[in-house]
């Protein structure tokens, strides 16, 4: 038992003390015999705070400290390395939440939260006198992340896990690597198009012997734990074999009956099913999408390259880490919204961009040239009525660079229908040169959005301008562009099979926006890029670089350290009835015979520290180390007391 | 909170999950959404882990209510995590009404690493519930 305590209660600046009378929470519990000192601190988590109470544990010879302040998810290593600094053991250390569960929560009640918040400090003394020093387990770590998508972002972690001595297995779902940016044409800042940095992070990849590239395959099942990940894909063959003589390759897609929709130019045309996206596309095999070819076989009259009698593999790969960089879906407008598919002169950002690639000289849609274009702004995104509160972020910018590519192209002129530009820093450059070449802006209130109509074969946009007296302006256009932002993957099922939490706005969780970035309250699962919240491609490829830091960190070292929470057996308690074995799903117990008597015995190889053995325990002879029924009915003593 | 309130307050005890549920109540706080401050929280790893006798015991130290913020199927350890949850609620529900406790002073609901509001409508709803119970 631990009697000579050092507890700190946090103001958190005023997040904390702005609801909570920090010092009135100090004087309850400074009297309590086994506590010899209590501060109350600004910020628990400064450096100097942290060097004082370094110094209390050393200089008043603390043997166990308690620190008040906000979730342990955020802080928990923290204060554990100033015990260890201070040199107690770790798990000597019990943080108490009374931020997020106090201060945050009841700031409604400041005089309740405040004496919630003594009960909390007081539990987590009661926790703290009944730790025990402990060791924490040690695993083996295999040092290979599994990184899920291969667009740029992930593409980009994988050299660098790579080039940082970490095997790389990089998986992507499509047949040919690059995700989104490889639709994309010139980019901002660099001019750079969109394949060209394809081009570039594919030639990197392939070349490197330290990563394997999985096309056209799925993670499916998942078992295991970080360290020691067993994920199981499924690759879906491309049904061409190597790369067909240009001429028999061409000759196949021409000799296709199939045409179905063109996914990647956004259904503006059609495709064969056999198919690449583009010329330069990676990797350069085409590939055959078997849900729509019909096994007429005319293509193997022309090309020898092709085998539609490849089968689907299952491969079984074990990883320490897996790191996510799915990516994100464009906005897909419902039927009506904006006039989207009633009126046949709306068409999508992504759209345009594709239409814009497609057209080297003139800008045709549906026959006819586009001379003047009006973009509408913020379409599936802050949604006043919708699910999308969020802003997309990249845009604003992606429509003003576009605008500015065609003017620069084919000297179209553009309106720009928005609820306030966000060119955030290098990218107001784009605004400004928009605006040079005489683009003109019309702020709309959100909760009065422009309206398309057609008078004939000619396209009108109506919308108040909030800045011109509210005026109520009629603007005829040749086409609309709906500027729509990012949604999550429609097809998010990786979530599921890797338990990954989902925020309010469906993409994926980090455990903290500032101070755990990349990581997921998953052990061992990081995520990177779009599939996190919307990001353009600088932000995203600055995600997947932490990410894939954070990864090679937690499993470079082959071996990875977890909180030595086991199930422990009080053997004089212990009548072998094997209720314990059957409830445990890692079979991490085991009948053996200690004098005689047979008792449970706890492989600690195999025990995941769960605790579902607990309950099932007719002579309650089992605890869990750090859960232990001192310790919790301690807790629900002093909760109440 | 005054003493008198202090006393007579509806308390409940959580058993969160850490990789779990226990997100979620820090969302709650984080969203500002409001629940009543006698809501005191213990994580741990499972829900399965719950002892009974930790529910006995809350109970008989003057708790007015348990709730259990399962995994549910997010559980990270076991897809039976569901029905070994229940299956402690039904135990304990036995062992209250031996006791002379009702079975409605325990509740249990799975909350998944997102779910702040749900958490926070079944605080909401459990206290008003339990505080009828009492005054009735």
């Amino acid at each position: 038992m631990k009697k000579k305590i050092g507890v700190y209660i946090c103001h958190c600046g005023a997040n904390i003390a702005d609801h909570i009378d920090v010092e009135k929470v100090r004087e309850s519990i400074a009297s309590d015999e086994v506590v010899f000192l209590s501060r109350t601190t600004m910020f628990a988590c400064s450096d100097s705070s942290q060097k004082d109470m370094v110094d209390d544990i050393k200089k008043q010879e603390l043997d166990a400290i308690v620190v008040a302040s906000c979730s342990p998810k955020l802080h928990l290593q923290t204060f554990r390395n100033v015990a260890v600094r201070g040199g107690l053991n770790k798990y000597n250390y019990v943080q108490v939440n009374i931020r997020e569960q106090g201060s945050w929560a009841h700031s409604d009640t400041p005089a309740a939260a405040t004496e919630k918040a003594i009960q909390l400090v007081k539990a987590g003394i009661a926790r703290v006198i009944e730790s025990q020093e402990l060791t924490p387990l040690k695993i083996e770590a295999h040092n290979k992340v599994a990184i899920i998508g291969a667009g740029v972002s992930g593409l980009r972690a994988a050299v660098e896990l790579a080039d940082m001595g970490t095997h790389v297995d990089l998986i992507e779902r499509e047949h040919f690597i690059g995700g989104r940016v490889s639709q994309w044409g010139q980019l901002f800042v660099s001019e750079k198009n969109g394949e060209e940095i394809v081009k570039k992070l594919y030639e990197t990849v392939i070349d490197h012997p330290m990563i394997t590239l999985y096309t056209g395959t799925e993670l499916i099942a998942r078992s295991g734990s970080v360290g020691n990940y067993n994920l199981q894909l499924k690759i879906t063959p491309r049904f061409v074999t190597q790369e067909c003589k240009i001429g028999a390759f061409d000759k196949a897609i021409e000799i296709c009956p199939v045409s179905v929709d063109d996914e990647f130019n956004f259904s503006l045309n059609k495709r064969k099913a056999i198919y690449k996206n583009y010329e330069s596309e990676f990797p350069h095999i085409a590939a055959i999408d078997m849900l729509n070819c019909t096994k007429c076989g005319k293509c193997l009259e022309v090309c020898n390259s092709i085998n539609l009698n490849q089968e689907i593999l299952i491969e079984n790969i074990t990883v320490g880490s897996i790191l996510l960089s799915t990516g994100f879906d464009p906005y897909e407008p419902s039927e009506n919204e904006f006039s989207y598919k009633t009126i046949d002169t709306v068409i999508t950002l992504q759209q345009f961009k594709r239409l814009v690639e497609l057209s080297p000289n003139k800008l045709i849609y549906r026959d006819k040239e586009i001379k003047t274009i009006g973009f509408i702004y913020c379409v599936g995104s802050l949604q006043i009525k919708g699910d999308n509160k969020y802003c997309s972020r990249y845009c604003c910018t992606s429509a003003i660079h576009t605008a500015i590519q065609i003017h620069r192209k084919y000297n179209i002129k553009s309106y720009h229908m928005n609820r306030g530009i966000r060119t955030y820093g290098k990218q107001e450059l784009l605004y400004t040169e928009s605006s040079k070449n005489g683009d003109v802006y019309v702020e709309f209130d959100p909760k009065k959005e422009p309206i398309i109509s057609k008078n004939g074969k000619q396209t009108i946009i109506k919308v108040v301008d909030l800045l011109t007296a509210k005026e109520e302006l009629d603007i005829p256009v040749d086409l609309v562009v709906l500027v729509t932002g990012m949604v999550p993957r429609k097809d998010n099922s990786i979530a599921d099979i890797l338990k990954v939490p989902i925020g309010r706005d469906k993409f994926f969780n980090e455990i903290h926006p500032k101070l755990r970035p990349v990581e997921t309250v998953i052990d061992g699962v990081l995520i990177a890029g779009a599939c996190q919240s919307p990001k353009n491609i600088t932000e995203s490829l600055k995600s997947s670089l932490a990410a894939a830091s954070k990864a090679n960190s937690l499993i470079s070292k082959g071996e990875i350290e977890l909180e030595p929470t086991l199930a422990v057996i009080h053997i004089a308690q212990c009548d072998w009835c094997g209720k314990c074995a059957d409830a445990c799903p890692f079979g991490a117990i085991l009948k053996t015979s200690i004098d005689g008597k047979e008792v449970a015995m706890v492989n600690n190889a195999n025990c995941k520290g769960c605790g579902m053995c607990l309950p099932v325990c007719p002579t309650d002879a089992i605890d869990l180390i750090g859960y232990t029924n001192r310790e919790i009915e301690s807790m629900i003593d002093a909760l109440i007391d | 909170m005054s003493e008198t309130t202090k006393n007579t307050a509806i308390k409940v005890l959580v058993f969160s999950t850490e990789k779990i549920s226990d997100p979620a109540i820090d969302l709650a706080g984080l969203l500002k959404l409001h629940y009543p401050p006698t809501v005191y929280v213990i994580p741990l790893p499972c829900s399965s882990a719950v002892k009974p006798k930790w529910i006995l015991r809350a109970f008989e130290k003057g708790y007015d209510g348990v709730f259990i913020a399962a995994d549910g199927t997010d559980c990270s350890f076991s897809e039976s995590c569901v029905e070994k949850t229940s299956d402690i609620i039904a135990q304990t529900h036995i062992l209250m009404k031996e006791k002379g406790i009702s079975p409605a002073k325990l509740k249990m609901a799975a909350i998944c690493s997102v779910c702040a509001e749900p958490f926070v409508k079944h605080m909401n709803n459990f206290v008003e519930e339990l505080t009828r119970n009492k005054i009735n």
